[in-house]
């Protein structure tokens, strides 16, 4: 055991141990994001409406006339489509996540934080939000400037208008997501009417709440402070990857200058320090600083910089999304090893989660034998058996099930054999077989429960389960 | 818990709060020399370096805002020694409550079959459902799932009843309960005489015994059987005495079982429902467990 050698770490003191107190706690300094155009917007704006679009409204579409999408908690049925999942399909939800895990693994290695700039509910609401806030307040420099001022009709007019904003946003994001929850096509009369379950008040209340603080104050906080994947995102990392970075090479020295100057004889560089990539980036950074855990990469600074490169007549691109290689002036190898091997476990998963999918019978089987006794001998001699049946109809019709039990010469099922299950319901259905004690070689066998629908040759599961009869026959 | 305890178990409580409460106050700002350091506490470690970022500043909010709650909860519930707190909750009253509250909800759900008789619930499928899972939540454990009973335990799938099988006898024994109680004969009849007995019962029911021996046991019978299992021996459902002429054995059949039965006696228990369910429930019970033998 050789010992790690300890180092003295105290930090030196620069003016003779004298000391000041500091506070240990940051106080938030208030992020002015500043409105811009460009590229990157373009596709975040395209990409955001999609998904939220999709979220306010997905719920109401119908399917085999029930809502199409609905996670029905209270029956523990969830309803995507053309599936009904129920709590023992919770298998797949976790497949499901974890294939989604793989993605983002792929996504990250190959292009940064995709994600979280262009996909993560946070940012897009939080986008969203800033939206608002510019419509009602303006734009940056008119709200700091404001903010300063002390309060006056127009100010208060102008900050109520953006909270009722807010609010407005925040109760849509509410009503949609307990919508997928509770049948959104009578949740919203019930609310019209004032007429909610306590549960669908609180839980609409609390995601209001929830999406107003989080998108409207909290906003880059999460990400900074709260965030898992902002913390693990560096370990996926490599210098191939896509990130987005400020060209130190092409910028430096950065300055002011005129727009015609010769600016490379004064030993200047491109960038000409206006701190517009400062203004426009949510998380308040400055990206020239080289890259941060706090970087969501949402292209903010690129589409900003790009278009004072413009103005100036300069080369687009002095910020943009680039590797650690190229910048160093090598070559991006895309294909490596860590992406290969994350794309190919995503396809393997995703083509066994499809055929799950594909060949899942839409019927769920469980036989529980009667732990009272090992057999019942009958009056007229016969040795029976008992056994309780759950049959779930997960499927979306009703259906008309057959009960066969083979495996002994002889076995009789003196119970229903023909059992009607309506769509979505569970039947406790107790089974008793019968036989002779004659047929009886052995004290006990494996038996077979065919249970199959009548009407659909597809949905058919074999259960085994065991016979069991007297040791010494007399 | 004893007063001293109480004290304890709260000073501690509070201590402990009180000394976080106070830890966080004092670590709020720290001395440094200044200008010791620029982004780093000095510390690395296999040339990891360690940050010196501040926390934010609402982390140090949602901190106070957890120990406002703390405190808050102990006033407001049990928590500290003795103390009950300000609502006066408890499990129990909450356990009562939401039985309560399930009573009323579902009352509806047996109200709607509660008017019918028995008979008349046979054509009620949903009816039969709902007595069906309350049989395997309350009756399954000795009669079975699909109640065909087991030793000790009566069958309630075939036509034999000790003590009838009318709807209405049904549910006076589910209600009340039964208390089978067959008395030890051993010391009255010896060893020679349950011998002598068991071949004669046995005998009742078709089996191939010792003649010689069944007829001095058939004495025995008249003399100190036949006031329960009647004259004919084909018992008498009042007392709930079983039939013996029949094939059906609630103790098992075999010549050892017999005279065990006869030698010791059995006494079978079968437990009164009225305070463990209510009458709509023992109602629908009635007619799953009647639905059984009356096809």
């Amino acid at each position: 055991m050789n010992q790690i050698p300890v180092k003295d770490v105290t930090p030196k003191s620069k003016n003779n141990g004298a000391t000041e107190s500091y506070d240990l706690y940051a106080k938030r300094e208030h992020i002015y994001v500043k409105y811009y155009k460009g590229f990157f917007k373009n596709f975040r704006t395209i990409s955001g409406f999609i998904m939220l679009a999709m979220f306010y409204c997905f719920s109401w579409l119908q399917w085999n006339g029930q809502q199409a999408v609905l996670f029905d908690l209270p029956n523990r049925q969830f309803h995507v489509f053309n599936f009904t999942f129920w709590p023992q399909d919770f298998i797949l939800l976790s497949w499901l996540l974890i294939i989604l895990a793989f993605v983002l693994f792929f996504v990250t290695v190959f292009a940064g934080r995709l994600w979280c700039g262009y996909a993560c509910p946070q940012f897009v609401w939080t986008w969203f939000f800033i939206w608002a806030e510019r419509v009602t307040e303006g734009d940056r420099n008119v709200r700091m400037r404001r903010d300063k001022q002390p309060m006056s009709a127009e100010k208060f007019l102008r900050k109520t208008a953006k909270h009722s904003l807010w609010l407005v946003i925040a109760a849509a994001t509410g009503i949609a997501f307990v919508g997928y929850f509770s049948p959104i096509r009578e949740l919203i009369p019930d609310l019209l009417a004032w007429n909610l379950g306590p549960w669908e008040t609180w839980w609409i209340g609390f995601f209001i709440v929830a999406t107003y603080a989080n998108a409207g104050w909290l906003r880059e906080q999460v990400c900074i402070y709260m965030c898992p994947y902002a913390r693990f995102q560096s370990v996926m990392f490599d210098q191939d990857t896509l990130v987005i970075s400020y060209d130190e090479a092409r910028g430096e020295n950065r300055g002011k200058r005129k727009k015609n100057m010769d600016y490379k004889a004064a030993g200047m560089g491109d960038c000409i320090d206006c701190g517009n990539c400062v203004h426009v980036c949510p998380v308040g950074i400055d990206i020239r600083d080289g890259l941060q855990y706090e970087c969501v990469a949402c292209g903010a600074c690129v589409d900003a910089c790009d278009d004072i490169m413009d103005r100036m007549g300069y080369e687009r691109g002095l910020i943009r999304y680039t590797t650690e290689h190229a910048l160093e002036g090598g070559t991006t190898h895309i294909m490596r090893p860590r992406l290969i091997g994350y794309f190919a476990a995503m396809c393997v998963m995703f083509i066994a989660f499809g055929y799950t999918l594909y060949a899942r019978i839409p019927l769920e089987v469980d036989i529980i034998r009667d732990r009272g006794q090992l057999y019942i001998e009958a009056s007229n001699g016969t040795i029976e058996n008992a056994y309780m049946l759950k049959l779930a109809n997960k499927s979306q019709q009703d259906h008309r099930y057959s009960i066969e039990v083979t495996g002994i010469d002889g076995l009789q099922l003196i119970s229903e054999s023909v059992v009607d299950i309506r769509s979505g319901e569970l039947l406790d259905h107790p089974i008793r077989l019968q036989i002779k004690p004659a047929y009886l070689e052995r004290p006990n066998y494996d038996i077979m429960f065919h249970v199959k629908a009548l009407d659909d040759a597809d949905i058919s599961i074999d259960e085994e389960n065991r016979f069991i009869g007297p040791t010494n026959r007399r | 818990m004893s007063d001293f305890w109480s004290i304890w178990v709260s000073v501690i409580t509070l201590g402990v709060i009180g000394g976080c409460a106070a830890l966080l106050w004092s670590t709020r700002k720290s001395e440094v020399y200044k200008d010791a350091t620029e982004e780093t506490t000095g510390h690395t470690f296999d040339g990891i370096e360690e940050y010196d970022n501040p926390m934010p500043g609402w982390w140090l909010q949602m901190f106070v805002a957890t120990i406002i709650f703390g405190l808050v909860y102990l006033a407001l519930y049990p928590g500290l020694g003795n103390f009950k707190g300000f609502l006066n909750w408890t499990q129990i009253s909450q356990y009562e409550e939401e039985v309560a509250y399930a009573d009323e909800t579902y009352r509806p759900v047996f109200a709607k079959f509660a008017d019918m008789s028995v008979e008349d619930l046979q054509s009620q499928p949903e009816g039969l459902k709902m007595g069906q899972r309350m049989f395997a939540n309350n009756c399954a454990v000795c009669h079975g799932t699909t109640g065909s009973g087991a030793h000790g335990f009566p069958n309630l799938t075939d036509t034999d009843w000790l003590y009838g099988g009318n709807a209405d006898t049904i549910k006076t024994t589910i209600t009340g309960g039964r208390t089978g109680a067959m008395p030890p004969w051993g010391a009255v009849l010896g060893e020679e005489g349950v011998r002598d007995m068991t071949n004669y019962v046995m005998s009742l029911s078709g089996k191939t015994v010792d003649a010689d021996a069944a007829a001095r046991g058939e004495q025995q019978f008249q003399a100190l059987c036949t006031a329960c299992h009647g004259q004919d021996a084909k018992g008498v459902q009042a007392l709930g005495a079983p039939n013996l002429t029949d094939n059906v054995w609630l103790y098992g059949g075999s010549f050892e079982q017999i005279s065990h039965t006869i030698r010791v006696g059995r006494s079978g228990v079968m437990p009164a429902h009225k305070d463990l369910l209510s009458d709509d429930k023992i109602h629908l019970i009635t007619s799953y467990v009647y639905s059984l033998s009356n096809k």
